[in-house]
This record gives structure tokens, C-alpha cells and sequence, in this order.
């Protein structure tokens, strides 16, 4: 199986490109733009590591190692299209144009966190493991009925495909032929369990073949694979295709969340070899000479600014309302969810 | 006195006589034909009509699209209602059985109830499940299950359960026009059991409201579905004694009609409650806190509950023995009135 799905990539880890012809469709606009959101999303992550140390939010789970990944996926889709992310995903939801003050308000325990800019199809992050799945291919297989060209892109961990609510997704999207991109980072644990024990197959991408459906397998690092290929998928659902699987091999750099200490159960040498994908785009744009010190100092200066605004925002948003605790439950509340609600702001005194 | 008669007689001069499972087939006609965005999934409900026959008919006049005879996944069917709910259309998604919506709770509980709440009504799930329930037909194991109370305690669902084929109907299409997700229990010992006349077209019957089907001074016996003809079974043979019961339908058992039981029990005060579901844990449970909540100072006797007992749901050898019966009923009547 490995070798029917080779890992798939087109630069390799000092930032050459492999591919001539990958070369050719790689423009400035581009490169800029990958360097710009990894970037930024990297200084998110951090920052919100930082924040929970303080006690400034609560867990938090880092997505450091996987920019690539996120930004390279979802730099892929059109405007009208679909996220369905994971707790983990917030960097590709960010790069998506989901609200930076609003992702950190998520990890402070806000509500508001999972409210879309109006217009941004952007589901709120599944907690529970792969039962976004479903959802991504329901969507989607509203809008093959409506007749649109949008497509949903679905992101899960490596641990996600043992749960039915994969397999159970994947077939639907494979019945129905739904515009779906299945989108697994494979940053090979799941918590503490790493993917030997989760899975006797030797890779993701070969559970499409039991689907029927297009599968691929590639380099989660690499910037440029992950968007051509994602790429490939969207224009194959747009025009009717179907779903593709990608499994894009990554790796987690930090903890599972900032609750968890990874060197409990991962040796200490394993992922010293990984080359950060930020660090891989860095070399290729010193290579073929996309590296203009001046831009990456104001976009570091920008980004920073932006991050810190966001913090500040976040800390200064209006204090939570106990009538949303009720209010948000059903479009017309029963009674009794109403009498329960007066009463208990009758206690606060705020009746 | 017929209550019925006359609401009918407002919404609709031409009526059928129908069984339950046809009036059910009537009301999803009826909103297919209303609301293009109305779509039945579910295992076997296209060529094959349902297992018991309630989409029959349906996915030949509304095509494959429509009525969606999808794999045999209970988790997929409701996690992809969510992604088509939330994305302009309003599933009506059968369980074949209630005893097979657990692979799907998973998808309600996490999903289907909360998605409003969490994202503070930008996204919601206006989706409907099916699930026929209940015992008395002699089914296999876990196809008899009656677990209305796994879901009432769930909150951002509502659950209904109609027992008459007129209420099936007008109950399922106010689920159905609901913005929020119902869950829409089916007994299955009703489906075929009684006909009455039910109005041609589009009615509805209110979600949060039950009914009065019998006016009386001595005790309250309230129950829903399938324990609706065994409440009036017990009514009728304890009428010789000259007890005389007040019958309550609930029809809705999330939000539950107050007010339809506070007053009933306020005028008796005394209460049965009837359901098959098992005691601990059951709805039951909750019907007694709303009566001590409103009613406590008018009660002449302890409530008393029959219910299933708090075993599994046993093979259909001994379905009968745990299933409420009217005996059992009739025993409590007389425990509340000579208390």
C-alpha cells in the first residue's frame, strides 16, 4: 500500500522544488500569500499557548507543524465554499476568514467563538471525534441539489478514521457523489496513541479504495503539494466528480493541548528530523529568490500588531449574558425554559 | 362530545378514512408537495415503501431525490441531515426502528440539539426524525424499545408522540415546519389499529399541546401512543365501580403541556401516569415533578406510575407481561382512590 500511495510531494526539505512543471504554476502572489498566512497563524498559535499559560483562556490545542496543511488546504477553496474544521483547524479557519478575536473568544469559552463572519461558511470546530464527516457530506450534497459548483472540505486527525463516523461519511459522499474534500492531517497521534496502534493499514489514503473514492497520499509539510493537490480535488468536485481523500502526512510539533505532556509517550528523538513546514517555505523563497527582507519585516510587524489587537479585543469583549444560557436553545423557547430563565435572573437581580 | 369533529369541519370539508401508518404517508405527501426543500431518507423507505409501508408510494411520485433510500447507516443518515439542514433543506430522516436510533445518538446529542445553541442561532437543524417505537407487535429483540426519555432529557429537541391517525398527521407536519429538530415517535401497535377520518391537505396539530379525551372527577390517568387505548380500557371497566377518570393525551412530551395537567390534576387530585418506557429514569418521573411543582396542596393521594419494568425490553415471549396493562392500571386506580 505504500507503494500505491506513495507520499506525493513536489519540494523537498531545503526548499527545492522537485517538479519542474509544479515550478512553473508557483507565482509571487502565491508564495506571499502561503508565507503570509502560515505565518500568521503560527503567531496565533503561540500567542494562545502563551495566553493559556497566564490563565488568559482555557485549553488550548496548538497546531503547530500542521500550517502547512491548513493554510495550503484551504487556500484551495472559493468564497462561497465550505469549512467543516476541528478543534485543531483554527489555522485553517483564520486563513478561511474566520475572526481572530472570535477564535481566541472560542478558547475562552464564548459561544461567539463559533459564529461565522455573515457570508463565511465556516462550521464550528467538532469536538467530538470525525462526526463532522456526515456534515460536511450533507451539506455538500445540498449543494450538488441545488445545483451549485460549491464544495465542502471536511478536515479529521489520523484517529478519526477508526470511528464509524467516518467510514459512514465517506460512503455516503461515495453513494451520493457529494463535491466533498476529505482532508486528513496525519500528524500520526492521536493524543498518546500513535498511528502503528491505531491502525494496522499502512496508510489513510488506502481506505478510499474501499469507497471508490479518489486517494491520495502527500506531504503535509509541503506547502505546495498539499495546495495543488487540495486543488485537484476542488476542481474535480466542482465539476461533478465527487469526493476525494487526501491524507497528508504532518506532524504535530507541540502537546495535544496545552492540558497534555507529550513526552510521556513520545520518544524524545522521534520528529527531530521534520523539517518545520514554515522553515521549508522560508528556504524555497530564499532559494528562487521570493525572500524580500523588507516584506517579511512589516509582514512580521503586521502580523504582531494584528495578534495583540485581537488578544485585546478578546480580553475587552462584553462579559458573557446569562440569557444566552436560554435564549439560543430553541427559535421560540418553551415555557418552561422561559420561567426558568426569569427566575434565575430574578436571583441575580437582574430580572 | 367530539372536539374533533368540529376542528376538522374548520380546516377542511373533504376527509379519508385512515389507518395511522396512512395518515403518516398523507401528512409526508402532503409536505413534499408543499415544500420542495423536503427530503425523506432512510433505509428501505423508497422502492420498498418503508417496512411498514409509511413513505409507500412516495418515492415513485417524487422521484429519487426526494425519497432517499440511503445505506444502512443510522450514524450517516442523521449526520448528513445536520449538513443538508443547516444548508437550506428539511430532512425527515426515518429510524426503521426506535430500538436502531443508537447508533445515531451520538449525532443528536452532540449535533442536532446544540448546534443552535452553540452558534448562537446562526446555524440551525429544522429536521425531523421518524422512529417507530414500542412493544406489543411481536418483533425481534430491540425492535420494540420505547426511549422517548433518553431524548426528552436532551435539551434543544422536542419529541412528540401522536396516538390517533388524525393527530399523526397534524403533528407531523407542525414537526416538520418546526425551526428546530422533533423527533417524531411512531407506535407501532397504533399504526394499523384504529381509522378515523382525516382531513385531505395541510393541518397541524401544536407541538407543546395535549388533550382532554375524557371528562372526569375522581382520577387523572395520562399517557400517550400506544398507552392511550390501555388508559381507556382502564377507564371504561373501572366506570362499574363508579370511579370516573379523566383522560389526558400528552401528545408532546417536550415541551409538556402544564397547564392541560395542573388543571385536570388540581380538579381530581389524584394522578396515574402510564408509559411503557421503564420507571427509573422515564418520563414519569418528570410528569410528577411538574404536578408537585404546580399542584402539590390538591393532591388527595401519592401519584402513581405503571410503567415498564426497569429490565430490558424482553423478547416478545414476555412482551405481554412487560407491557402496562389495564389490570395493572385498574390496581392503581383503585390504590390512589382508596388511599
Amino acid at each position: 500500500m505504500e507503494e500505491q500511495f506513495p507520499i506525493q510531494k513536489v519540494m523537498d526539505d531545503q526548499g527545492n522544488i522537485t517538479d519542474e512543471k509544479t515550478l512553473q504554476q508557483i507565482d509571487e502572489e502565491l508564495v506571499k500569500k502561503a508565507y503570509y498566512h502560515m505565518k500568521r497563524i503560527r503567531l496565533f498559535d503561540r500567542k494562545a499557548i502563551s495566553l493559556q499559560r497566564q490563565g488568559r483562556i482555557g485549553t488550548y490545542p496548538p497546531f503547530e507543524g500542521q500550517e502547512a496543511s491548513q493554510v495550503g488546504s484551504v487556500l484551495a477553496l472559493g468564497t462561497d465554499d465550505w469549512v467543516f474544521p476541528t478543534y485543531r483547524d483554527h489555522g485553517a479557519t483564520l486563513t478561511f476568514g474566520a475572526d481572530m478575536v472570535r477564535t481566541f473568544l472560542y478558547w475562552n469559552g464564548r459561544a461567539e467563538g463559533c459564529v461565522p463572519p455573515e457570508g463565511k461558511n465556516i462550521f464550528p470546530a467538532a469536538v467530538p471525534i470525525a462526526t463532522q464527516i456526515p456534515h460536511a457530506v450533507g451539506t455538500a450534497w445540498a449543494e450538488k441539489r441545488k445545483g451549485t459548483q460549491n464544495v465542502t472540505l471536511c478536515y479529521f486527525g489520523d484517529g478519526a478514521t477508526s470511528e464509524g463516523d467516518f467510514h459512514e461519511g465517506l460512503n455516503f459522499a461515495s453513494v451520493f457523489q457529494t463535491p466533498t474534500i476529505f482532508f486528513n492531517q496525519n500528524n500520526r497521534y492521536a493524543i498518546s496513541v500513535p498511528i502503528e496502534k491505531q491502525m494496522h493499514s499502512k496508510t489513510i489514503a488506502q481506505k478510499g479504495l474501499a469507497y471508490d473514492l479518489p486517494s491520495v497520499r502527500i506531504d503535509g509539510n509541503d506547502i505546495f503539494s498539499v495546495y495543488f493537490e487540495t486543488k485537484k480535488a476542488v476542481e474535480r468536485a466542482r465539476n461533478g466528480g465527487g469526493p476525494t481523500l487526501i491524507e497528508a502526512v504532518t506532524w504535530r510539533t507541540g502537546a495535544h493541548t496545552t492540558a497534555d505532556d507529550p513526552t510521556k509517550y513520545r520518544p524524545e528523538e522521534q520528529g527531530k528530523d521534520v523539517v518545520n513546514p514554515l522553515d521549508r517555505l522560508e528556504h524555497f523563497m530564499k532559494n528562487y529568490s521570493y525572500w524580500y527582507d523588507a516584506w517579511i519585516d512589516q509582514i512580521e510587524h503586521e502580523l504582531t500588531e494584528e495578534v495583540e489587537a485581537a488578544v485585546e479585543a478578546m480580553e475587552h469583549f462584553p462579559q458573557p449574558d446569562p440569557s444566552d444560557l436560554f435564549d439560543h436553545v430553541f427559535a421560540n423557547p418553551p415555557e418552561q425554559l422561559s420561567e426558568q430563565k426569569q427566575s434565575y435572573l430574578e436571583l441575580l437581580g437582574r430580572g | 362530545m367530539d372536539v374533533k369533529m368540529e376542528r376538522k369541519a374548520e380546516q377542511t370539508n373533504s376527509t379519508q378514512v385512515l389507518t395511522m401508518v396512512q395518515a403518516i404517508n398523507d401528512g409526508l405527501k402532503t409536505m413534499l408537495e408543499e415544500d420542495d426543500t423536503t427530503i425523506l431518507l432512510g433505509e428501505d423507505i423508497g422502492k420498498n415503501g418503508g417496512v411498514f409501508r409509511a413513505t409507500e408510494g412516495l418515492q415513485e411520485q417524487f422521484g429519487e431525490d426526494r425519497v432517499v433510500d440511503t445505506p444502512l447507516s443510522e450514524s450517516g443518515i442523521v449526520g448528513t441531515s445536520v449538513g443538508l439542514a443547516v444548508n437550506g433543506f428539511k430532512p425527515v430522516a426515518e429510524m426503521q426502528f426506535m430500538g436502531f436510533i443508537y447508533p445515531a445518538y451520538d449525532q443528536i446529542m452532540t449535533h442536532v440539539s446544540r448546534l443552535r445553541m452553540k452558534t448562537m442561532g446562526h446555524y440551525s437543524v429544522p429536521m425531523v426524525i421518524r422512529a417507530p417505537y414500542g412493544a406489543g407487535i411481536r418483533a425481534p429483540e430491540i425492535h420494540s424499545d420505547s426511549a422517548e426519555a433518553l431524548f426528552t432529557h436532551m435539551p434543544g429537541i422536542k419529541v412528540v408522540c401522536p396516538s390517533t391517525p388524525y393527530d399523526a398527521k397534524g403533528l407531523l407536519i407542525a414537526a416538520i415546519e418546526d425551526p428546530d429538530p422533533v423527533l417524531f415517535m411512531e407506535p407501532m401497535r397504533s399504526y394499523r389499529a384504529q381509522r378515523e377520518e382525516v382531513p385531505e391537505g395541510k393541518y397541524t396539530v401544536e407541538i407543546g399541546k395535549g388533550e382532554k379525551l375524557q371528562e372526569g372527577t375522581d382520577v387523572t390517568l395520562i399517557a400517550w401512543g400506544a398507552m392511550i387505548p390501555v388508559a381507556k380500557q382502564a377507564a371504561k371497566q373501572v366506570e362499574q365501580k363508579e370511579i370516573s377518570c379523566e383522560i389526558l393525551d400528552l401528545k408532546t412530551l417536550y415541551p409538556l403541556d402544564r397547564d392541560l395537567i395542573a388543571e385536570s390534576v388540581q380538579k381530581t387530585g389524584r394522578a396515574i401516569i402510564i408509559h411503557e418506557a421503564h420507571a427509573t429514569g422515564g418520563l414519569g418521573n418528570d410528569l410528577i415533578s411538574e404536578i408537585n411543582d404546580t399542584s402539590f396542596l390538591y393532591l388527595r393521594s401519592p401519584i402513581e406510575r405503571v410503567t415498564g419494568f426497569d429490565v430490558p425490553v424482553p423478547f416478545f415471549a414476555l412482551e405481554d407481561h412487560y407491557l402496562p396493562t389495564p389490570q395493572r392500571v385498574l390496581q392503581s386506580i383503585e390504590k390512589a382512590v382508596h388511599f
